[in-house]
């Protein structure tokens, strides 16, 4: 069945946009990205938008909806009462592009940031083997899809864009968490870097990123939270100190 | 300009465009931890109706000063004196400290009343008012990193606690193999006790969170495992274990001042 949804879409660029009312066709089970391209093919052909899978994989139609970051290819229409005026805005926390479209390069810059994977030196390629248990915690950060929702979320830099500088954001730090809890890992610095380098004490643990990840990754709680607890043993755990325990970690 | 106002950023002049109530979930949060502190501290200056043989206040538990009243005090310990600088002061206050940074430190409630009290964000994607933020890595906040030693110390409340429990399963007399509402009371207050404690995120970490090699330590991974199923509800035995001492403490207020009558079963 067919009805009509009015819309506000943001358009313009990083020197001036405003929201545009269009009302649009739309079908029984369709998303907002199916009306978006609607839109695009009938009302606004150089309305600009980022997508790719339409499956909730690829992580390239976020944007915000309603003002909650979200996929687009996720929401459902009819989550939304059916006079309700759905609204339609770019991430908030990245450079306007033109549109719907946002400049996320700050991302990658983080990603180089953290360093990757380092095999031990004395296991040959190919002969690791890992337990199913130690496997198993790491593999919930690697469903991360890089939508960044989470990092457009996160108020430390979304509310401070002056604290971009020296934060690195909830998915990267799933990316230290899930290196740092590696069994074969050689790099031992993760957890100081993690906190003096990328940010980690400057999260203030809402959960935002949990909230809007699309995976549904428990980022808060089972990431940053771990990762801060493992900061607390080198850096702010007296008994640990006390009992010389600070010393054999750095010689680790 | 900062933050979504940015010049870079898409020029939007609303803070959030959500049009759920999100002020809500805050508004609550603000409501009731606000109430609790505004009677947590009536309680702790009051300095009376905190014991009614049985039952103890878990506020004044250990009564560990001279001035708690007969029969109240651990095992007839009181290595604090009645009077500090030459203040009168209330047996609770010497302890409070221990469960109140527990709760303060909690990664559950810090989240709520960042966001209910200081708004830093009221809610996800709604511009927060600050104009600066350091997070957790300065004083005061840095100070959140002693949680640790605070879930120490609320560990070995629980035990006092605990005992406090078991001592209401006597009657006013002091026989044991009685039971009373005020049991029930304490033991659901004391329980509830343990269930927050043991759900911690620090607990997790410190029984087995911490390791790399879950297979090097079937064990600790067991008993990650079994907290980790309680953490998913520490939010849900956070607010349960809060309503429940207060009520414990209200209860034995209402029974010592004589409004209600601590009914016994048998």
């Amino acid at each position: 069945m067919t009805r009509k949804l009015n819309l506000r879409i943001w358009r313009g660029d990083s020197t001036d946009g405003g929201l545009k009312d269009v009302v649009v066709d739309v079908n029984e089970g369709e998303v907002v990205l199916d009306v978006i391209h609607r839109v695009q093919a009938t009302q606004m052909g150089d309305l600009a938008v980022r997508w790719n899978c339409k499956a909730g994989k690829c992580g390239s139609c976020s944007m915000e909806i309603n003002g909650k970051p979200r996929l687009a290819c996720m929401t459902q229409v009819a989550s939304f009462d059916e006079d309700e005026t759905i609204t339609i805005t770019p991430l908030r926390a990245f450079p306007i592009i033109k549109d719907l479209v946002t400049d996320v390069s700050f991302n990658y810059k983080k990603a180089m940031e953290i360093p990757a994977y380092e095999h031990p030196t004395d296991l040959a390629p190919g002969a690791a083997r890992m337990e199913q248990v130690d496997v198993e915690r790491s593999q919930e950060f690697r469903k991360c899809i890089e939508c960044f929702l989470c990092q457009n979320t996160c108020h430390v830099i979304r509310d401070h864009e002056e604290n971009k500088k020296s934060f690195a954001g909830p998915r990267f730090f799933i990316r230290i968490a899930e290196l740092d809890m590696h069994p074969l890992d050689r790099i031992k610095n993760r957890k100081r870097t993690a906190q003096e380098e990328h940010g980690l004490g400057m999260c203030n643990i809402t959960k935002c990123c949990t909230e809007v990840c699309p995976e549904h990754i428990k980022i808060t709680d089972n990431a940053i939270i771990p990762m801060k607890e493992r900061v607390v043993d080198i850096k702010y755990d007296p008994a640990r100190m006390f009992s010389g325990l600070l010393r054999r970690e750095k010689r680790d | 300009m900062s933050g979504v106002f940015s010049p870079t950023r898409a020029k939007i002049k609303e803070r959030t465009l959500r049009t759920d109530k999100w002020w809500l979930e805050p508004a609550i949060t603000f409501g009731v931890l606000f109430s609790f502190v505004i009677y947590a501290t009536f309680r702790a200056f009051e300095g009376a109706n905190y014991f009614v043989e049985p039952l103890i206040s878990p506020f004044y538990s250990p009564c560990l000063s001279e001035a708690c009243v007969e029969g109240s005090k651990l095992f007839g310990w009181a290595p604090v004196s009645a009077q500090v600088l030459g203040f009168a002061l209330s047996p609770a206050l010497i302890i409070l400290i221990f469960p109140l940074g527990f709760r303060m430190t909690c990664y559950y409630y810090r989240k709520a009343y960042y966001r209910a009290f200081w708004l830093s964000p009221p809610a996800c994607a709604v511009a927060e008012p600050h104009t600066k933020y350091t997070g957790e890595t300065r004083a005061p906040l840095i100070l959140q990193n002693a949680h640790r030693w605070f879930f120490y110390a609320g560990l070995v409340f629980n035990v006092f606690l605990t005992y406090d429990a078991v001592l209401a399963f006597k009657n006013n007399d002091g026989q044991w193999g009685h039971m009373s509402v005020g049991t029930l009371v304490l033991v659901a207050s004391s329980s509830l006790l343990w269930f927050y404690s043991l759900s911690c995120h620090t607990c997790r970490h410190t029984v087995g969170g911490r390791l790399k090699h879950f297979s090097k330590h079937p064990v600790r991974y067991k008993l990650w495992s079994v907290v980790s199923v309680l953490n998913t509800k520490h939010q849900q035995f956070a607010w349960f274990s809060l309503a429940a001492v207060a009520f414990a403490d209200i209860y034995v207020r209402q029974v010592a001042t004589g409004a209600w009558t601590n009914f016994y079963f048998f």
